[in-house]
């Protein structure tokens, strides 16, 4: 009986041990965030950083919530966050459609190889200017650029996924006389699910890379438009505040992906 | 006539440095609701051997015949029972027995008692609708057993079906599958590597050498053992001469080999 009790203390104070660490590493992070925005606001009012170039948080949060009010931020908002959800979703299933057909055709597939490596080693947003050409200036093109940073990456990511699944699995459904087709239905697409949910993660930070590079080259519209244009005007509290708009939306959609990879996991 | 039939099958495995040769002209005819075992040490070719009647790997010479026709233009449907389970783990059990029937497109709610009827005869019932990893390798085992009866197969090919069982489950499974085979009058080939399963089961016994892969013995088991349950053979005087005999011829086979090497 005692022992019993003894051990029960000794799992209650491991349990307070991880809530203690917890709430620690989180006031540290309050700390660190509260002092980044305070030592900001002090070096600008007293001078030592230039205040014309990096501006201050009051003013940010005071720029913020006059454009939020007169609605215009809302529309740049949602325009970037439009472009990108659209461009990380083509971007991530296109790459596995032309996966599926690279292990569908291996022919096919040994053909392309150099040029998936040759394509994938190429910084993507170089091309910007020639699908600007292509596709016209206007969102279908800043699209484009968000989804064509991730589609080769995860093509060939995917495509190593397929190719590593068990081949026994794949012997067990041609001993029923599968076709490739039925065989990567029931075995290579369920056994890569958990590599394809990883590459949504790191396709939502590269949707962002090529959108925002897309509407510096063209938009009229976007906070990546804002950003270019607050520089043009030497407004750079406008930059910062776009900047600051894009921290928080880029981190909200990764954490809403982290979530959704989950949610795939345990259904999994 | 042969219903199966292999006329100087060789295989070699290749690889970018070398190649392997694992099998070296086996002819061998099989009728119709014949039960064939094969046994041979480990490495003498018995999965390859499989392998190749069941179509998931091409012979590099020989030729393949069912019924006459080479075997990738006739559409008998064969079950292939592999080795390891290989049960999907992403799909349940249910699901699992079902993919061959899924995969010719045949699965209706009959098809469905039946799996479940079958599962509940290798001893696992109410498990339908858990996961592969759930189970243990016996376990296993019979589920794989189950998806490859449940296809009605002509030919079933069993490569040590009942190696991960416990003594008692494997002699009531042998009952099970020999009274299926026997019922629907079908054809089997079995590898493994105990002798009175061999004995108990089976019609012929191959043996098989290794090094290349080849035939070295085809043992025709007497009509008193053939007729008997497998359960019941093990209990006849005959059978404990014949495998001496069989164990005997193994012994040599491998000692042959032995001396080969050194
Ligand atoms: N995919 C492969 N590539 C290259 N060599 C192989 C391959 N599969 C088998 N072999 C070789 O072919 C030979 C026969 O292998 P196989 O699996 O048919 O033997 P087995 O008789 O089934 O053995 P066991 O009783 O251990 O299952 C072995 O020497 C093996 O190394
Ligand atoms: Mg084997």
């Amino acid at each position: 009986m005692g022992a019993k009790k003894h051990e029960l203390k000794l799992f209650k104070a491991y349990q307070q041990n991880i809530i203690r660490e917890r709430k620690w590493t989180f006031c540290w992070q309050i700390i660190l965030f509260i002092s980044f925005f305070i030592l900001w606001e002090l070096s600008s009012r007293f001078y030592w950083i230039d205040p014309l170039l990096f501006s201050s948080p009051l003013k940010v949060m005071t720029l913020l919530i006059e454009k939020f009010k007169d609605g215009s931020m809302i529309v740049h908002t949602q325009v970037t966050l439009f472009e990108t959800i659209l461009g990380f979703i083509i971007g991530t299933i296109l790459g596995i459609i032309i996966a599926t057909f690279l292990w569908l055709f291996p022919r096919f597939a040994k053909i392309m190889d150099p040029y998936l490596v040759i394509l994938n080693a190429m910084p993507k947003v170089a091309l910007g200017p020639i699908i600007i050409v292509a596709l016209g200036p206007g969102y279908t093109s800043i699209i484009a650029m968000g989804a064509i940073v991730s589609i080769i990456i995860t093509t060939i990511v995917v495509y190593t996924g397929f190719k590593e699944v068990d081949p026994n699995y794949l012997k067990v459904l041609q001993s029923f006389r599968a076709t490739r087709w039925t065989c990567f239905k029931e075995a290579i697409f369920p056994a890569t699910l958990p590599v394809m949910i990883s590459t949504l993660k790191v396709n939502v930070g590269l949707a962002w890379v090529g959108v925002i590079v897309g509407e510096f080259l063209v938009s009229k519209e976007g906070l990546g438009y804002l950003i270019v244009y607050g520089f043009q005007v030497f407004d750079f509290t406008l930059v910062m505040s776009s900047l600051v708009l894009i921290a928080i939306c880029a981190a909200v959609m990764y954490k809403m992906v982290e979530k959704l990879e989950n949610m795939l996991i345990i259904k999994n | 006539m042969a219903f199966l039939k292999l006329e100087h099958v060789s295989h070699l495995y290749f690889s970018n440095k070398t190649y392997t040769k694992a099998l070296d002209d086996i002819s061998l005819s099989i009728n119709r609701g014949e039960f064939i075992s094969i046994l041979g040490s480990s490495g003498c070719g018995k999965s390859t051997l499989l392998s190749i009647i069941a179509g998931i790997i091409k012979q590099t010479k020989g030729n393949v015949l069912l019924n006459n026709i080479p075997l990738h233009q006739s559409d008998y449907v064969l079950g292939y029972m592999l080795q390891q389970d290989y049960l999907f783990p992403w799909k349940r059990i249910i699901d699992n027995v079902l993919i061959g029937l899924k995969v010719q497109k045949k699965v209706s709610k009959k098809t469905r008692q039946k799996a479940l009827k079958l599962l509940d005869e290798v001893g696992l019932p109410h498990l339908e609708d858990t996961f592969p990893n759930e189970l243990s390798g016996g376990m296993r085992q019979r589920v794989a057993l189950v998806r490859t009866l449940i296809t009605n197969p002509e030919i079933l090919l069993l490569d040590e079906p009942f190696s991960a069982l416990d003594y008692q489950t494997k002699l009531k499974l042998e009952d099970l599958v020999y009274r299926l085979l026997k019922q629907y009058h079908k054809t089997a080939i079995l590898v493994t590597h105990d002798i009175g399963e061999a004995i108990s089961l089976s019609d012929r016994i191959i043996l098989m050498d290794t090094n290349p892969g080849r035939i070295s013995t085809i043992i025709d088991v007497p009509k008193v053992l053939r007729e008997e349950k497998p359960f019941l053979v093990r209990r006849q005087p005959s059978y404990q001469q014949l495998f001496d005999h069989i164990w005997a011829s193994l012994n040599r086979g491998s000692e042959t080999n032995g001396s080969k090497e050194t």
